[in-house]
């Protein structure tokens, strides 16, 4: 019965959708907004990469309170685990230790990783990537780790206060221009450098590093949380 | 043959979209009704993505300068992108950790069990 009704609601909106889409074909749409950050992102921020300069230039501020949404993510994740974690009896799991290949490759890819995440957000404003995508790279990193040789751990005060220091980094970047550079939060009060190359772009690659690190100890506190739960 | 070629990006998100609603639907286990809602953040995030395409274009990236701004895609759904899959990596997180705590309390994941969800 449910799934009848469930099926002639996806009919419904299915309909609806290819009513609505039928008028903008694919492939051929580009908005107003999207040819100005097109035509003028290299001049306003100094970024070549226009995504970079749409999410950390000109919607900077959107970009916080994204990165805030996370943070509260992780600390509700926290929370929700260690809520009735005290009252269950503490047991022990047996883990079979991992075989040598395996500890000793995932050993070795660890650095290589970590040192191609902190590529990806410290060229986010040259090349594709940028802090959210280092960030995760740098997670799946700890989460490999984590899997391979399962007696290690990151302390979880390194991982605070980075995500901390971090955050305020942003924070006070945003602030620092509202106060030297311009009329509004987060603007530009660095020089904004020649186009492509690794000092360009003003305050962008200050802002992608701080979030390269924040949503890259984010993600491992969650991981690292959901490891610490399931054992 | 050609409305299936100048389509396939929308049928695929929107295939996507409604695979994941109807598994949010009918299934009775909390791992797959976040499978289902994991789909369909998949989907919406392939549909922005497939709005903003241009025929033939390239990356909104100017690597060198003679790079053409002309056949660039449209930036601003790639940057709102770039956003939901990080929320939607967070709410994936946050709705296993309620999961894990669910079955903990009930000893169950299956809906039809846990009498305050039922429907």
């Amino acid at each position: 019965m449910r799934s009848v009704f469930s099926l002639i609601l996806l009919v419904v909106i299915g309909a609806g959708v290819v009513f609505t889409l039928s008028s903008i074909p694919f492939g051929s749409t580009s908005s107003d907004v999207g040819e100005y950050y097109i035509d003028s992102g290299r001049a306003d921020t100094g970024a070549t990469n226009i995504v970079t300069s749409v999410v950390v230039g000109y919607r900077a501020f959107d970009t916080l309170g994204e990165v805030t949404v996370l943070f509260v993510a992780a600390i509700g994740l926290g929370a929700i685990l260690a809520a009735g974690r005290e009252n269950e009896e503490k047991k022990k799991a047996e883990w079979e230790p991992a075989s040598l290949v395996l500890y000793t490759g995932c050993r070795f890819l660890f650095p290589l990783i970590l040192l191609f995440g902190a590529y990806v957000f410290i060229h986010g404003h040259l090349t594709p990537g940028g802090g959210f995508q280092g960030g995760a790279i740098i997670a799946s990193a700890f989460l490999m780790v984590y899997l391979g040789c399962r007696k290690k751990r990151i302390s979880k005060t390194w991982a605070r206060n980075t995500e901390s220091i971090s955050g305020l980094v942003f924070v006070v970047t945003g602030l620092t221009g509202l106060a030297v550079g311009g009329h509004y939060f987060l603007s530009n009060f660095l020089p904004e450098g020649t186009l492509n190359t690794l000092f360009s772009a003003g305050i962008i690659p200050i802002i992608y590093i701080a979030i390269g690190l924040k949503v890259g100890s984010e993600l491992t506190g969650v991981i690292d949380d959901l490891i610490e739960e399931s054992e | 043959m050609s409305f299936l070629q100048n389509n396939i990006y929308y049928i695929g998100a929107f295939g996507l979209i409604l695979i994941g609603l109807l598994i949010v639907l009918v299934k009775h286990n909390l791992i797959k009704v976040i499978i289902g809602l994991s789909i369909m953040d998949t989907g919406i995030n392939l549909f922005l993505i497939a709005i903003g395409y241009l025929r033939n274009g390239t990356a909104p990236i100017f690597s060198s300068p003679e790079v053409e701004s002309v056949l660039m895609v449209d930036p601003v759904p790639q940057a709102l992108v770039l956003t939901a899959i990080v929320i939607g990596v967070a709410v994936l997180a946050l709705a296993l950790s309620l999961a894990i705590r669910l079955y903990k309390h009930f000893g169950t994941l299956d809906l039809r069990k846990i009498k305050e969800l039922k429907w």
